[in-house]
């Protein structure tokens, strides 16, 4: 750690002395483009929180993933430090099996625990759709999707208390994720 | 706050993520921030086909509660270093319960 955060003599200080140097160069006040004594360049601190990662992404087209596995495609309008999002004309699109289905759905306020995870669409690359998937009726993709959960959800509940009666918890207990 | 500051240290490095829905993804670590949230650019998914969701993302903002392995280059991992901040973590922490 301290070969980026702090400068090279730091090795041979007293460790409180570290100590110090290390929470010091994660503190907001943090030195400039490179180290105090001119270390190693650092990227600025505020690099590094949420609300930096997801500025980026705003007013993008993004992907978003749920914890409950489903799909919204969607523009960013607005977040938070924890990851809330608020997304613009969304579409969900659901996948089962080969065959997937829009659905319109407006707008979307996430709250960010749901949050799997959020991918920019590439606009020059959104309309290559894999050759694995194919568009087909909303009704009949509901329908298939409904029996592959059920199919899903009877096996993990098996799986689970296969596992329990061996002394296991399973993974991610009461979270559904996929 | 250890594991921020180790991952700081890989920025624009390529790391492979596992999620806990096992979806792997490979990319360049652009940031991360203090609850372990990952942003990747350049990503390349692996097993596409079982995730045709993803086909046209480019990069990504995963929410570091969701992510079950890092996988780190070997090269940019000083061993040595990190087992001793992290036992100067574990005694530190150690010596605040007492």
């Amino acid at each position: 750690m301290e070969r980026n955060d702090t400068p090279p003599n730091a090795q041979q200080r007293n460790p409180q002395q570290q100590q110090f140097q290390q929470q010091n160069a994660l503190g907001p006040a943090s030195q400039g483009p490179t180290g105090p004594t001119g270390g190693p360049p650092q990227l600025p601190p505020q690099m590094f929180t949420t609300a930096a990662q997801l500025l980026d992404l705003t007013d993008k087209k993004l992907v978003l993933v749920l914890r409950d596995g489903r799909k919204l495609v969607g523009v960013l309008r607005s977040w938070d430090q924890f990851a809330n999002l608020v997304l613009q004309d969304t579409v969900e699109r659901i996948y089962a099996g080969k065959v997937y289905a829009d659905v319109p759905r407006g707008i979307f306020l996430v709250r960010g625990e749901n949050v799997l995870l959020l991918g920019e669409v590439d606009l020059d690359r959104e309309d290559e759709i894999p050759t694995t998937v194919t568009k087909a009726p909303f009704e009949e993709v509901f329908e298939l999707k409904k029996q592959e959960d059920s199919k899903r959800k009877s096996g993990d509940k098996k799986r689970h208390t296969e596992l329990s009666a061996l002394g296991f918890e399973p993974e991610h207990s009461g979270e559904i994720l996929f | 706050m250890l594991f921020f500051s180790f991952f700081k240290t890989l920025t624009n490095q390529t790391v492979t993520i596992e999620l806990k829905n096992d979806i792997r993804i490979r990319g360049i670590l652009k940031s991360v921030d203090q609850y372990l949230n990952i942003k990747l650019d350049d990503i390349e998914v692996l097993d596409l086909d079982k995730y045709p969701h993803l086909s046209s993302v480019k990069n990504m903002f995963i929410r570091g509660s969701v992510v079950r392995y890092v996988m780190l280059p070997r090269s940019e991992v000083d061993v040595g270093l990190l087992e001793d901040a992290t036992r100067r973590e574990a005694a530190n922490q150690a010596g605040k319960a007492r």
